[in-house]
């Protein structure tokens, strides 16, 4: 009971609305911190514990041996198949994310070692549209997987997205099985996938090659859903559960190996590596 | 109507697609005149309004659903229940049947046409459980080299909180992947509504069919009307920018080949479209015959490894 108490207490002291608070204030707890101190801490609240997103970059520069990490395949750019217009051209959107990212899609891809263990890294990145999967992202991710195989390596990929990207229309939906066949080709190569979901991995994305890997791990409080909660409670009116569609949840059904804290991802990667390259 | 100028760029679209090995499934059918005159009809007149048509029709109440064309094209029925896990969801069957002399496996999306049945088969929109039954049944049709057929008409995989905590989203992964890893024939048709992962769940075959009347979608015109013009009833507009019918989804290279339907639509006379349909799956087996469960499989993982290929890595 006291547990709800301290809810409430909390609740009274709330951030405003997410669309105000800044991105460095913790939407749990509403400790704020500078750029530095969040990096220092993986992005992971000193206070609380609250994950805050990691972009691509940094992510990679979290989990790689350093210098360790080579890019692959950095210069492919989506294009628009449909000629898609909704408020703006998809092609407008494509060179803002562009710009305000630094990257060419919301996938980067490449061989690193982690722990001193080879492996092929496949990085989404939410800010580029919603860490959308299109075509580019598709490729890049079946790349990996060949990359994957040829070197021998385990890929490890870390899912942060929303879903298909619904600019490429039935393009996009094809990238799920696209991607699932190229995670079929990798374990015919007898190689292995890790897959690590990281706040948000839904719909299109958990619904092909988050979902297949050898080894699932999820990130504390991520969103693991294939409907967002905001769509479930609209479609059926039910009333969610509070952990609706998060990794607890998930863990708590068996949809999950391991819910694993930042800070321990690397050394838990750095084991399975360990571990699969050793069985070989 | 389109311009003069649009006119032109689909005639030589139209003529690019004649000359493709894509169609010639349904160029076997001996429907090929009809057909043409139909791509003809569609192709050429891609306006919204007709594409607005594509979503009216495949969502048209008394369109023929699966267990109608099992009805009509399939023999000895025998309907499989149950995931084996949890339960039975009634808005995906399978099953074993005769088609054409030979056994055959069948999976496909069930809608309901009355209320009562509406409600128990929940709308058409699968549970983790349905895509389990429906993994249960290809399982069983590798086994035994049975081909399979997968009939798609599905809004969407069933959005709701049980839904969830029974893995949507794995058991749609974990049903492709399977497929991707079958020894047997497999051809799917969208034969309605093919909605977004609910539908891939059960597409990822050798050969990839549509009725001329159904649409294929990443994400309900609703759905991303909502999101992106943040206004569900922008529908219309969202259909027209994303393009579900079967003449884009061809020239996309996303299916194979269009099955005709009656002229004002499969509803009309579900007897011809049952006919139509069953042809255009024969020739489509017919076609995968001859090759080996190793190769059909190869075959199968590189066209969806090849689909809508960016423009630098063709």
């Amino acid at each position: 009971m006291s547990e709800r108490i301290d809810v409430s207490i909390e609740h009274r002291h709330a951030p405003p609305e997410d669309g105000r608070r800044h991105p460095n204030t913790c939407p749990k707890c509403g400790s704020h911190y500078r750029d530095d101190e969040l990096a220092e801490h993986l992005n992971v609240c000193p206070q609380c514990g609250h994950h805050f997103p990691v972009h691509a970059r940094e992510r990679i520069k979290q989990l790689a041996d350093p210098d360790s990490f080579v890019e692959e395949a950095a210069e492919l750019r989506s294009d628009d198949p449909l000629a898609f217009f909704d408020l703006r051209p998809y092609t407008e959107r494509l060179a803002e994310a562009e710009l305000s990212t630094g990257l060419g899609e919301a996938m980067v891809i490449g061989h690193a070692a982690i722990e001193d263990k080879p492996c092929q890294l496949a990085v989404m990145e939410f800010g580029f549209m919603g860490g959308s999967m299109g075509r580019v992202v598709g490729e890049k991710f079946a790349r990996a997987c060949e990359g994957a195989a040829e070197r021998g390596a385990p890929l490890v990929s870390v899912t942060t997205t929303g879903g298909a990207r619904m600019q490429e229309g039935i393009l996009s939906l094809m990238q799920l099985p696209k991607t699932v066949c190229a995670v079929e080709d990798l374990r015919d190569a007898g190689g292995t996938l890790i897959s690590v979901m990281a706040h948000p991995t839904t719909a299109g994305v958990l619904a092909s090659f988050a979902s297949l890997g050898d080894v699932l791990v999820a990130e504390p409080g991520a969103l693991l859903s294939f409907t967002g909660p905001r769509v479930v409670q609209q479609t059926t009116r039910e009333k969610l559960p509070e952990d609706f569609g998060l990794a607890e949840s998930n863990f708590r059904y068996g949809h999950v190996d391991a819910i694993v804290p930042r800070p321990e991802l690397r050394p838990a990667l750095g084991r399975l590596l360990r571990l699969f390259a050793d069985g070989r | 109507m389109a311009g003069e100028a649009e006119q032109l760029r689909l005639r030589s679209q139209l003529s690019r697609l004649r000359g493709l090995p894509l169609l010639r499934g349904a160029k076997l059918s001996g429907e090929l005149e009809r057909l043409q005159k139909q791509l003809d009809r569609v192709v050429s007149e891609p306006s919204d309004e007709e594409i607005w048509r594509s979503v009216e029709l495949a969502r048209n109440p008394d369109r023929p659903y699966t267990l109608d064309y099992v009805e009509r094209l399939l023999d000895d029925w025998f309907e499989l229940h149950g995931d084996q896990h949890h339960g039975d969801d009634a808005a995906l069957v399978a099953g074993i049947g005769r088609f054409h002399g030979r056994t055959v496996v069948l999976v496909g999306n069930q809608k309901g046409r009355d209320v009562k049945e509406r409600t128990r088969r929940n709308f058409g929109m699968a549970y983790p459980e349905g895509y389990g039954k429906a993994m249960r049944a290809m399982e069983l049709a590798d086994r035994h080299g049975f081909p399979l057929l997968s009939l798609i008409d599905i809004p969407g995989a069933y959005p709701g909180v049980t839904a969830e905590q029974h893995g949507q989203g794995g058991a749609i992964a974990r049903s492709q992947a399977l497929m991707a890893r079958l020894r047997v024939p497999i051809v799917a048709c969208v034969i309605g509504e093919g909605g977004s992962g609910g539908a891939i769940a059960t597409a990822l075959a050798d050969r990839v069919l549509m009725q001329e009347n159904s649409i294929y979608t990443v994400i309900s015109p609703e759905g991303c009307a909502a999101i992106l013009w943040r206004d569900a009833g922008e529908a219309r507009k969202a259909a027209a920018a994303f393009k579900p019918d079967a003449a884009h989804c061809l020239e996309l290279g996303v299916i194979d080949a269009i099955v005709p339907e009656p002229e004002s639509g499969a509803h009309a006379d579900p007897d011809h479209a049952a006919q139509l349909l069953g042809d255009a799956l024969a020739e489509s087996l017919e076609l995968l015959e001859s090759q080996s469960g190793d190769e059909l499989r190869r075959q199968r993982r590189v066209r969806f490894r090849t689909i809508g290929n960016i423009p630098a890595t063709r």
